[in-house]
C-alpha cells in the first residue's frame, strides 16, 4: 500500500535580508496509514517550517509532497481545496492561533461551512460530538477562547483540527507549553483519537522523551536535514548519529542516582552552513574528513539511516 | 542558622492570595529547587525575596531572614545594596533583564561599580574575567557586543556573569533554563552548579521541570496553588514521593529512561486542571486527587514534619 504522505527531497527557503536560509534542505520521509512519525531537533532546525511546507502554509522551492496518492506541490488553492482537509494541524500556542472574538461554535461552523460538510443540522451534531470527544464540557461551544484553561484551549485546538475527520494531523510542539499534569491528559487523548479514528501524525517536539514515547519512527534533524531516522526503539538503543547520542545524553533523568554524564556537544545551533557535515562545528568525533565531505543519509541498519561518515 | 529561611510568607494581589503561609529554608552552598506548575507562586515567592514585587501585591505576613535579618524591614536604599551584591536573581528570559542599547561589558561593569569601589579600567578587567569563567569564548572581544548578536543560551551565561559579579551568597534563578534546548540547557546548568561550588553560593533553583530538581539540586519543595505541599531531600523524594500531588507529577511525566511507550503504556493523568482550587476550603488539591476523603475538604492541611521530610497531607506518610 501506498504511504499516506511521501516528502521527496523537499526544500524551504526563506529570504531574510540579502540571504537565504535553507530552513528545509532536501528532505524526504513517508508517513503510512495509522503511522506516528516524531520529527525531534533543536529550535531553529527546521522543524515547524517542514510541518507547514507539507501543509502547503509555506511554499515549498523544490521536491514534492504527494499526500494519498495526489501530488499536492504545485496545486493552486481551488485545486487544494478538497486536499486541505485531509491533514491539519494543532500548534504549540492554540490561544495565538483562536480568534478571541469568535466563540468555539464559530470556530468549528466555519471549518465546516468552508468544505461545505453537511447542513445547520448535521453541523450543530458534528461540533457537539467533536467537543464531547475531546473532553470539554457540553456547554464549551458558546463560550469563548479566553474562558478556557491552556489545557482546554490545546482541545479546543484538536477539536478545530479533527472537525473536518483528516487523515493526517501535524502537531507542532501541542504539549510543549502545557505543564506536565496536562500534557499528560493531552497526549493521552491523541492516543485515544489516533485508536479510535484510524489517524497519522506527523509529531513535532523538542522533547526527546516525549517524542520516545509517542512515536512509532522517529526523524532527527540538525539545520534543515535529516540526520537520522528509525523505529522508536532502535533509536532509543541504538542511536548511531553523534547529534542524536548528544540529544539523549542531554534529556534529564528523574532518577538522582543516574548522574548524567557531561553533555559531549558545545555551542549552539547557528545558521551558518559550513562545508562538509552541518554538526562537524559541534561533534566530539569531527575528523578532517568531516570538515570537508558531506556525509549522505544511509543505511545502518535495518529501516535506520543516518547521515555520519562514521556511523 | 541558615543563609535564608522563609515564614510563613503570605503574598496578595487584590482579589486573591498567591502565596499561602509559605515556609522553607536554605543553608549556604546549597540548592534547593522550588518547584510546581505555571502560577503556582514560584516568581511571587522569588520577587518577594528580592523585594520586587508588583506595586498590586502586598505581602500580607510572614519573614523573610536572610543571615538572620528580616529582608522585608530593609529600606528600599538598603535593598539596593543588597541585591546584585547579596543576592541575585536571573530569569527565564534574559532579554528583559538586558539592555538591548548597551554592550554587555558596560552592563557588567555598571553591575561591579555599583557595589565596589573600582576604576573602570579595573571593572573591565573584572568583567572579561567573568565571561571567561562563564565559558564565553573569546571574552575579551565579546564583551564589547550587544545582547542581539548572541544566542539564548550566550545570553543566559552573561546574566550568570552578572549575577555573580559580586559573589553573592545566595543566587535565585527563575526558571533559568525554560527558554533553552535541552542540549544548552545542561550546559547552563553544569555552569551554574560549578559556580556554586567554586563560589560557595546558595541556590534557590526555580523549574517546573523534574528532571532539571533530579540532576541539579539537593533539596525540593514543591508547590501547589501557592502552598508548599511537601519538602524533601532529592534522593528520598524520587525513590518514595508522598504528596498524592508530587506522585501525580512524577507519574505523567514520560521519563527518559524508561522504555514507556504509547501502544503499550499509558500516561498518568492528573485530573482536571489547577484552577479547581481557586473555590477549595480545604485543601488544594482535593478536586484532583485521587485519595481525597471528605474530611480533607474542611480545612487546608499544614505541612507536618515527618522526620527529614515534611508533606501536606495526612493521607499519607513515608
Ligand atoms: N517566516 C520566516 N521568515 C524568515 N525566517 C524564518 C521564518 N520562519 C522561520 N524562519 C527561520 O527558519 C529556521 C527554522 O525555523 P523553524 O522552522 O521555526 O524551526 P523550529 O520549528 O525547528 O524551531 C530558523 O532559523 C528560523 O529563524
Ligand atoms: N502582577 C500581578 N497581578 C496580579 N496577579 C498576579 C501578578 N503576578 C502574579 N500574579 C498571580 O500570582 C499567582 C502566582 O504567580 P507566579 O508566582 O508568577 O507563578 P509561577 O509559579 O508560574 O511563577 C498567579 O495566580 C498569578 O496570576
Ligand atoms: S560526519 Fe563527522 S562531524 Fe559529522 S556527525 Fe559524523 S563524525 Fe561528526
Ligand atoms: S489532604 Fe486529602 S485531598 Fe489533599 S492531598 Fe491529602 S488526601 Fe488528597
Ligand atoms: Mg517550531
Ligand atoms: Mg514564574
Amino acid at each position: 500500500m501506498t504511504a499516506l504522505l511521501s516528502v521527496r527531497d523537499l526544500h524551504t527557503r526563506y529570504a531574510v535580508g540579502k540571504q537565504v536560509l535553507r530552513a528545509v534542505d532536501g528532505v524526504s520521509f513517508e508517513v503510512a496509514r495509522g503511522e506516528t512519525v516524531g520529527l525531534v531537533g533543536e529550535s531553529g532546525c527546521g522543524k515547524s517550517t517542514l510541518g507547514k511546507t507539507v501543509l502547503r502554509l509555506v511554499p515549498s522551492a523544490e521536491g514534492t509532497v504527494v499526500l494519498d496518492g495526489a501530488d499536492i506541490t504545485h496545486l493552486g488553492d481551488s485545486a487544494m481545496a478538497p486536499h486541505r482537509r485531509k491533514v491539519q494541524m494543532i500548534f504549540q500556542d492554540p490561544f495565538g492561533s483562536l480568534n478571541p472574538r469568535q466563540t468555539i461554535r464559530t470556530v468549528l461552523d466555519t471549518a465546516l461551512k468552508v468544505h461545505r460538510l453537511g447542513d445547520k443540522a448535521e453541523r450543530a451534531r458534528q461540533m457537539q460530538e467533536i467537543v464531547t470527544r475531546v473532553g470539554l464540557p457540553a456547554d464549551a461551544l458558546d463560550r469563548y477562547p479566553h474562558e478556557f484553561s491552556g489545557g482546554q484551549r490545546q482541545r479546543i485546538g484538536i477539536a478545530r483540527a479533527l472537525i473536518l475527520r483528516p487523515a493526517l494531523i501535524v502537531c507542532d510542539e501541542p504539549v510543549s507549553a502545557l505543564d506536565v499534569s496536562i500534557q499528560a491528559q493531552i497526549l493521552n487523548l491523541l492516543v485515544d483519537l489516533k485508536r479510535d479514528l484510524g489517524l497519522s501524525y506527523l509529531f513535532i517536539s523538542h522533547d526527546l522523551s516525549v517524542v520516545r514515547y509517542f512515536a512509532d519512527k522517529v526523524l532527527v534533524m540538525y539545520l534543515g536535514r535529516i540526520v537520522e531516522s528509525a523505529g522508536h526503539a532502535t533509536l532509543w538503543r541504538d542511536p548511531r548519529h553523534p547529534y542524536t547520542k548528544a540529544l539523549l545524553a542531554a534529556v534529564p533523568s528523574t532518577d538522582p542516582t543516574h548522574r548524567r554524564a557531561a553533555p559531549p556537544i558545545k555551542g549552539e545551533l547557528s545558521t551558518d552552513i559550513v562545508s562538509g557535515c552541518r554538526f562537524s562545528s559541534r561533534c566530539p568525533a569531527a575528523t578532517d574528513r568531516c570538515r570537508t565531505e558531506e556525509p549522505l543519509l544511509r543505511p545502518v541498519g535495518e529501516s535506520h539511516h543516518a547521515a555520519c561518515h562514521y556511523a | 542558622m541558615s543563609l535564608l529561611a522563609v515564614e510563613k510568607l503570605s503574598v496578595g494581589f487584590p482579589g486573591h492570595t498567591a502565596v499561602h503561609e509559605s515556609s522553607f529554608s536554605l543553608d549556604a552552598g546549597e540548592t534547593l529547587a522550588l518547584v510546581g506548575e505555571s502560577g503556582c507562586g514560584k516568581s511571587v515567592t522569588a520577587f518577594s525575596v528580592m523585594r520586587l514585587l508588583p506595586p498590586n501585591a502586598q505581602v500580607k505576613s510572614g519573614r523573610i531572614l536572610f543571615d538572620g535579618l528580616d529582608l522585608l524591614t530593609k529600606t528600599p536604599a538598603e535593598m539596593r545594596d543588597i541585591r546584585g551584591k547579596q543576592i541575585s536573581l536571573i530569569q527565564q528570559e534574559p532579554m528583559t533583564s538586558l539592555n538591548p542599547v548597551l554592550s554587555i561589558g558596560l552592563q557588567i561593569t555598571e553591575v561591579i561599580r555599583r557595589h565596589e569601589k573600582v576604576s573602570r579600567k579595573q571593572a573591565r578587567a573584572r568583567a572579561i574575567e567573568l565571561l571567561d569563567l562563564v565559558s564565553i569564548p573569546d571574552a575579551h572581544r565579546r564583551i564589547d557586543d550587544y545582547p542581539h548578536n548572541l544566542s539564548g543560551g550566550m545570553r543566559q551565561r552573561v546574566m550568570i556573569a552578572m549575577a555573580v559579579a559580586c559573589g553573592p551568597k545566595l543566587l535565585i534563578a527563575d526558571e533559568p533554563t525554560t527558554a533553552l534546548d535541552v542540549t544548552t540547557q545542561a550546559q547552563v546548568l553544569d555552569l551554574l552548579d560549578d559556580l556554586r561550588h567554586r563560589l560557595k553560593m546558595a541556590v534557590l533553583l526555580i523549574t517546573h521541570d523534574l528532571g532539571v530538581v533530579a540532576q541539579w539540586a539537593d533539596r525540593i519543595a514543591v508547590m501547589y496553588a501557592g502552598r508548599i505541599v511537601e519538602k524533601a531531600d532529592i534522593k528520598p523524594f524520587f525513590a518514595q514521593p508522598l504528596h498524592p500531588y508530587s506522585r501525580g507529577l512524577l507519574g505523567a511525566r514520560v521519563d527518559v529512561d524508561t522504555e514507556e511507550h504509547y501502544l503499550s503504556d499509558r500516561l498518568t493523568e492528573i485530573p482536571g486542571s489547577v484552577g479547581s482550587a481557586a473555590g477549595e476550603a480545604g485543601c488544594p488539591f482535593a478536586p484532583r486527587c485521587p485519595i481525597v476523603v471528605p474530611a480533607c475538604r474542611l480545612a487546608p492541611p499544614p505541612l507536618i514534619v515527618q522526620g527529614e521530610r515534611a508533606v501536606a497531607c495526612p493521607r499519607v506518610s513515608a
